[in-house]
């Protein structure tokens, strides 16, 4: 293991403790637009762009593992969320033309958001919770995708800042497009 | 840049890994199949989250504070030093008086139903369950101060919810909100019993169902605690806590939709009822 990689573990060990307190103690009692804001997809999808597939579905299980410890859920059905979640964000920057572009963590965190809660809540329906499909609760799925969107760029932003060095060259600042070369000067 | 196929092998190996133990998670504690591990997750983990709301309690009240406040007009330097001064002090005493007035009710409620008896433990809410798949929150009074499993919850307005899991210093309360809380419940004025369930996704309408076919309920009667113990929902809450008001009846599907009186998005103080007499 790198000297890279250690430090890597140990920012995204800080991470995960920081961002789960965070969202219970604080962001969880908060209300707008009638939902709360969810940071922990968010934190997982930047890991997941960030640092790529293999952290971001271990960032993923840790935090899910975490909150439903925290919160005395189910165990595991966070985690399995949030690893889908992590993996498929990593996977994005890899197949994405310029994982660099600034909306795309806007774009994944909406996505991402979207996905953890309705797979979340299709969780709970297997898991037989007796409960009516309401058109409150896909208006708070509504919201908190809204809400999470907006919150999405300043959540990347932290997450980049709080992992820097220990994530890959290329990760480490946003990508630069060189200016393009005038038609007359190209060879 | 695409990866090898060795790092795609190695991933995808981490991945099939991880949603294996997730899935092992979730069968092993469906149902009460982890209890014991949860207790402890709650011992080691409740004093870390009320010392993380005490810390993070300015950010709370900030950004209350920002949502009240995003209409308000500029004023020069020396008024805006003075306006943040005063905005500090009053931000204090808001949250002093709200928790007077969360006070006063409790006491309120005590006396008129005669709580003063069962055992009555203050308790502060420091932690809540984001989703709305589990209305819970967390309070820091626990076994150490005689709270058990199943005891009720109040607060000033009315039942809050039950007692899920306990440990030394702190307990999980489940919300009257939750998909699996369930009370017998009465109309207050008419005196018929039903039992009383939620509608997950709308923290504000509870469903009292299973009414007498004779008995007429109207918008804007009273529902209360029956006190009676039924097979499906053994019941420790006693009788007459008021739990939400009637907001419409529906004829058809027999059931009668309750908004609670309690303001369960904004719970600080609340109360156990230790000892309750169902």
């Amino acid at each position: 293991m790198t000297t890279e990689s250690v430090q890597l573990a140990l920012r995204l060990a800080v991470l995960v403790l920081v961002a789960v307190l965070v969202q219970i103690a604080a962001v969880a009692q908060l209300s707008l637009l009638g939902a709360t804001p969810d940071l922990v997809p968010l934190v997982v999808i930047s890991v997941g762009l960030l640092a790529g597939p293999v952290p971001g579905a271990v960032t993923g299980f840790a935090m899910g593992l975490f909150v439903d410890f925290a919160l005395l859920q189910t165990l595991g059905v966070s985690s399995l969320v949030l690893v889908i979640v992590g993996h498929f964000a990593g996977r994005l920057r890899d197949t994405v033309r310029d994982p660099g572009a600034s909306l795309l963590p806007l774009a994944a965190g909406a996505a991402g958001t979207a996905v953890a809660l309705v797979v979340f809540s299709l969780m709970q329906f297997l898991l037989g919770v007796e409960a009516p499909v309401s058109i409150e609760l896909l208006r708070q799925i509504v919201a908190t995708v809204l809400i999470n969107t907006l919150l999405a760029l300043p959540v990347h932003a932290a997450v980049r800042g709080l992992l820097g060095p220990a994530l890959p060259e290329s990760q480490r600042r946003r990508r630069r497009r060189p200016a393009p070369l005038s038609p007359l000067i190209q060879p | 840049m695409y990866p090898d196929r060795k790092t795609v092998r190695r991933r995808r190996a981490v991945l099939g890994l991880l949603v294996a133990a997730s899935l092992i998670l979730v069968t092993a504690s469906f149902g009460d199949g982890l209890r014991s591990i949860e207790r402890g997750a709650l011992e080691v983990l409740g004093p870390i989250q009320e010392g993380a709301s005490s810390v993070l309690k300015p950010v709370r009240d900030a950004a209350g504070w920002v949502g009240d406040t995003l209409d308000a007009k500029s004023e020069n330097d020396d008024l805006r030093e003075e306006r943040d001064r005063l905005r500090r002090e009053l931000i204090a005493a808001r949250g002093a008086a709200q928790q007077n007035r969360e006070l006063r009710a409790l006491v309120k409620m005590d006396q008129r139903l005669s709580l003063e008896d069962q055992g009555l433990v203050g308790a502060r809410v420091f932690g809540r369950s984001p989703t709305v798949w589990y209305s819970t929150v967390t309070v820091n009074k626990g076994s150490k101060d005689g709270v058990r499993e199943g005891d009720p919850v109040i607060n000033g307005a009315g039942l809050v919810g039950r007692v899920r899991i306990v440990s030394g210093g702190s307990a999980q309360v489940l919300l009257i909100t939750d998909g699996d809380f369930g009370v017998s419940a009465k109309i207050n004025e008419s005196g018929a019993s039903g039992v009383l369930e939620t509608a997950v996704g709308d923290p504000r309408d509870l469903r009292l169902k299973f009414l007498p076919r004779d008995d007429v309920a109207r918008k804007g009667q009273t529902v209360v605690t029956a006190g009676t113990t039924s097979q499906r929902y053994p019941s420790f809450f006693p009788e007459g806590i008021p739990i939400g008001r009637i907001t419409e009846v529906d004829q058809d599907e027999g059931t009668v939709h309750v908004r609670p009186f309690a303001n369960l998005r904004r719970l600080d103080l609340v109360q156990i009822l230790t000892e309750p007499a169902a």
